[in-house]
């Protein structure tokens, strides 16, 4: 008998020892690599950090996670916030039609056309789509142009005027860095969406219609109820993504922390490590929550 | 004669449940064995048990008079024939048929002209370069018989391998695996759940229920003397009388079965020692070579009558639903039953 | 409802939205072959294929392209192994702790990659390991794993069981069967996974921030270039061929994975 053969009669005979033999490395790998690196890291924001001589000691204290609610740290909570759950709903917004579009009228060539159309920016290179922005919002760039091309330039001024959402210049606004934000996580909503619908037997709607429902009473009470499970998933992508997100906020809008820009400069500038731990859990907490509300509304079913 | 496979008390439990349960079968040597039961009856689990591809719970399998425990598929002197055929969709049809001799070693020419016998053998010569996607599904089931057949088992399982073919054609195949089997004398395992198939193929069927077997027997003996209410209702249809109204048709309290060809519709003559009923005529159904009636005695127990239409003569009575009418039957068309459940 | 014609409110939408998601690459693309050498002003004055001799011309471009491939090979080779071995370990059997396992595959997706790069970077410390290629390697393969791990057990699931059967059936041992059955019709499954966990280290830049101390991975040398507008159009030039590389990849693994699974891994 052939040394392989022996193999495969003792891993036959021993499926348990086979599936360890499988689990072995990467469970090696994810357990002592990554799960050991995330507790490290919670362990490290009970650390105390000394203000004065900026070294950090092993003595455990719950002061970093109070600080979290300072105003000013409760402030860059809010602020990621409310940008996160607005870049969400913009995306469902836009993205609905396209994927309505996709899942209802398009087949064969054309249905695969769109979707590597819709693929194909979801994987370009993430920094690269974030500089083109920077190139379509800069002074004298694509944006301003357009706005002049179509004279527009006293609309957009109204609009970089309201406090809030506007800003000096479009590259420093506000609504400059909801924009770019949008623009990165939409094909992540558009795809969901369009597999819920795809789901959806059209029977359905020829149902809807035949008991006497006009189209938009049809899309009211038939396509959108059975379609959220599809938008709440796209939007765990957009809501979890714009919140650790520490690039787009450095390079566009602003000045202002975010949740990202917050741990980065804690760990690297102020060299703040439990600090920096502690605001890890920001995101982890809030995004777990928010995973909690979706599951409700059937997102992992549609994921 | 040796036996090709035996089952002692053979148990497999998934979880909680009992797939097979306390099973004993013998399989002769070059016998058709068809294992005939109802989806979730236990009849696959057992073929699988003998593929090797499940292990007992407890209790023994001997194939070839060698235990067969902790013996893996690959070492086991036996090849299936799978449902979905399970071809290779990546190798063409005389890869396909090849793969059990190259895995063993054989040399690529020796394995190339037996699996081009094969494949004659099974009417595909000339098939041989062909995707097992560009064929259709009974050639795909020729070829999953090549496959299997060219490494010589001694035992074939065959896991309701027509079960995806049309009427017609399954019928041309159950002739075709008769007489091949009998050409190369090889045991058949089949498993089925159509008891015409089981019947118009097997030597022996083992009838099962719930992981049971019921009853194990020729196909005449499974028809004419079914051993329990299930097997009666399952082969084929039949009355199952009970109770008091079997008490005092047959004068035992025991169950029995009387078949709905073996009624006759009329009275009975004077001197005869058949049973005689009477009741309603609820419901006739022409069925074209039989006609089926449907009486409702008066102690509520429904009958089934079917009367050939063998002559080419309309009907000579002219029966009403909604009228009464008595019907009758011989004595010895009455099985007595085991008082089990029925299916 | 598929045969009837859309709406043109709706097909405005949905034809404007592509638009809306490739305008800005097509501008990547545009000034790639912009003559001016500081300017963003739009439209360009002309086009010209100089920037591309003087960006390639230059060591720190070339250092940078030479490690992201670097680490995006180890990465995706470290990937595939580990995510075809948790993949078939993970497609069939059930046992405890299953569900837990499958949920830290993909944690390092679905957590923020700030995440993931800062606990890295601490443990890092802890250990008193230098970053470097070894440490960007290490903190790539840990969220490429998920990707050939969708891969490959769409497939899997895909795959009859009763195909395996039936080779154990036909005599084949359990390294035969992985060999002549299991590995032909996974190669697609695996060539698609690495092609897409080549593409997503090549790109990655959040967790390499963390990872990479004082290496400079191209999605790196990117970074600092915007934060100091020199050169610009050399930063234009890398830009389009870093595109073009994380965008490639995935026409070749939706080849390779069309009729059936999706290509999986839609998070990054």
């Amino acid at each position: 008998m052939t040394p392989l053969r022996t193999l495969s009669n003792v891993l036959y005979q021993r499926p348990n020892l086979y599936l360890a033999l499988l689990l072995v490395t990467p469970l090696g790998w994810f357990g002592a690599i990554y799960l050991g690196s995330l507790l490290n890291l919670l362990w490290q924001g009970f650390y105390t950090f000394d203000d004065f001589t900026m070294a950090v000691t092993p003595t455990l204290t719950l002061a970093n996670f109070a600080a979290l609610f300072n105003p000013s740290n409760f402030d860059i909570i809010v602020r990621t916030v409310t940008m996160a759950v607005a870049v969400s709903l913009a995306s469902a917004v836009l993205a609905f039609p396209i994927a309505y579009y996709m899942a209802r009228y398009t087949r064969g060539k054309t249905k695969a056309f769109f979707y590597i159309a819709v693929m194909m920016p979801m994987w370009a290179s993430y920094i690269v789509k974030t500089y083109a922005w920077t190139l379509l919002l800069a002074k004298g760039g694509v944006a301003q142009w357009f706005t002049q091309q179509l004279a527009l330039d006293g609309l957009l001024q109204a609009i970089l005027g309201i406090p809030g959402v506007g800003g000096s210049t479009l590259s420093t606004s506000h609504l400059g860095r909801f924009l770019v934000f949008v623009y990165i996580w939409l094909p992540f909503m558009i795809l969901p969406i369009q597999a819920a619908l795809e789901r959806l037997p059209p029977s359905l709607l020829q149902a809807s219609a035949d008991l006497g429902a006009k189209p938009l009473q049809t899309f009211m009470q038939v396509t959108l109820p059975l379609s959220i499970p599809g938008i709440a998933a796209g939007s765990i992508f957009t809501f979890s993504l714009t919140l650790g997100d520490f690039i787009v906020p450095q390079l566009v809008g602003p000045p202002g922390y975010f949740i990202g820009s917050m741990v980065y400069a804690q760990q690297g500038a102020i060299g703040n490590m439990p600090m920096a731990a502690a605001f890890t859990l920001v995101p982890i907490v809030l995004i777990a929550l928010y995973l909690a509300v979706v599951k409700r509304m059937g997102a992992f079913d549609a994921l | 004669m040796p036996l090709a496979v035996q089952f002692t008390q053979v148990s497999r439990t998934f979880g909680e449940v009992k797939a097979v349960d306390q099973v004993s079968i013998d399989i002769a040597e070059g016998e058709f064995f068809s294992l005939l039961g109802p989806s979730g009856s236990g009849k696959t689990t057992c073929l699988r048990l003998i593929a090797g591809f499940e292990q007992p719970s407890s209790g023994s399998i001997r194939i070839h008079g060698l235990e067969a425990a902790g013996v893996p598929p690959y070492q086991r002197d036996v090849n299936t024939v799978f449902q979905d055929y399970a071809l290779f969709p990546h190798m063409n049809v005389l890869d396909n048929v090849a793969y059990g001799l190259k895995v063993k070693g054989t040399p690529k020419a020796e394995r190339h002209s037996r699996a081009e016998n094969a494949l004659a053998m099974v009417a595909l010569a000339g098939y041989g370069a062909r995707k097992p996607a560009q064929l259709s599904g009974g050639q795909r089931q020729r070829v999953a018989l090549a496959r299997a057949l060219v490494n010589r088992p001694r035992v074939l399982l065959l896991d309701e391998p027509l079960g995806a073919l049309d009427l017609k054609l399954r019928e041309q195949m159950q002739v075709e695996l008769k007489n091949l089997q009998r050409q190369l004398g090889i045991t058949f395992v089949f498993v089925t759940h159509d008891q015409t198939e089981a019947l118009s193929m097997s030597d022996r069927v083992a009838v099962f229920n719930r992981g049971r077997i019921e009853q194990v027997d020729t196909p005449r003996n499974l028809y004419l003397n079914p051993a329990t209410p299930f097997v009666a209702s399952f082969v084929g249809t039949s009355n199952v009388v009970r109770g008091a109204l079997a008490e005092a048709l047959s004068g035992s309290p025991a169950p029995f079965s009387i078949r709905p060809e073996h009624i006759r519709l009329g009275a009975a003559g004077p001197d005869s020692r058949h049973v005689q009923v009477e009741g309603l005529l609820r419901d006739i159904q022409y069925q074209g070579s039989a006609t089926r009636f449907e009486v409702q005695l008066d102690s509520g127990q429904l009958l089934a009558v079917s009367q050939a239409n063998d002559s080419w003569q309309a009907m000579p009575q002219a029966w009403q639903p909604g009228q009464r009418v008595q019907a009758h039957w011989p004595q010895e068309a009455m099985t007595q039953l085991q008082d089990t459940e029925a299916y | 409802m598929h045969s009837d014609k859309a709406p043109w409110g709706l097909r405005l939408a949905a034809w404007g939205g592509l638009l809306f998601l490739h305008f800005p690459i097509l501008i990547i693309l545009l000034y790639a072959f912009n003559t001016e050498d500081a300017a963003f002003s739009f439209p360009p004055r002309g086009l010209t294929l100089k920037w591309f001799t003087v960006a390639l011309a230059r060591p720190d471009v070339l250092d940078a392209i030479s490690l992201s491939l670097q680490v995006a090979c180890l990465a995706t080779l470290i990937a595939l192994v580990l995510g075809t071995l948790a993949s078939a370990a993970l497609y069939r059997r059930s046992f405890l702790g299953k569900e837990s396992l499958s949920l830290v595959l993909i944690l390092p997706i679905a957590l923020p990659g700030i995440i993931t790069g800062i606990a890295l970077l601490s443990a890092f410390r802890s250990l008193g390991i230098e970053p470097g290629v070894f440490t960007i390697v290490v903190g790539h393969a840990t969220f490429c794993v998920v990707i050939v791990y969708n891969n490959v057990i769409a497939r899997l699931r895909r795959t009859s069981q009763s195909l395996i059967e039936a080779s154990m059936d036909l005599g084949a041992d359990g390294w035969q069967t992985f060999r002549y059955i299991i590995l032909p019709n996974l190669g697609s499954a695996l060539l698609a996974g690495g092609m897409l966990a080549f593409a997503l280290s090549f790109d990655e830049i959040i967790v390499t921030t963390f990872t990479a101390g004082h290496e400079r991975t191209l999605p790196i040398w990117l970074l600092n270039q915007l934060s100091r507008p020199r050169d610009v159009p050399v930063t234009n030039v890398v830009a389009m061929l870093v595109m073009l590389v994380t965008m490639l990849p995935i026409l070749g693994a939706y080849y390779l994975t069309r009729g059936g699974d999706a290509v999986a891994g839609s998070g990054k």
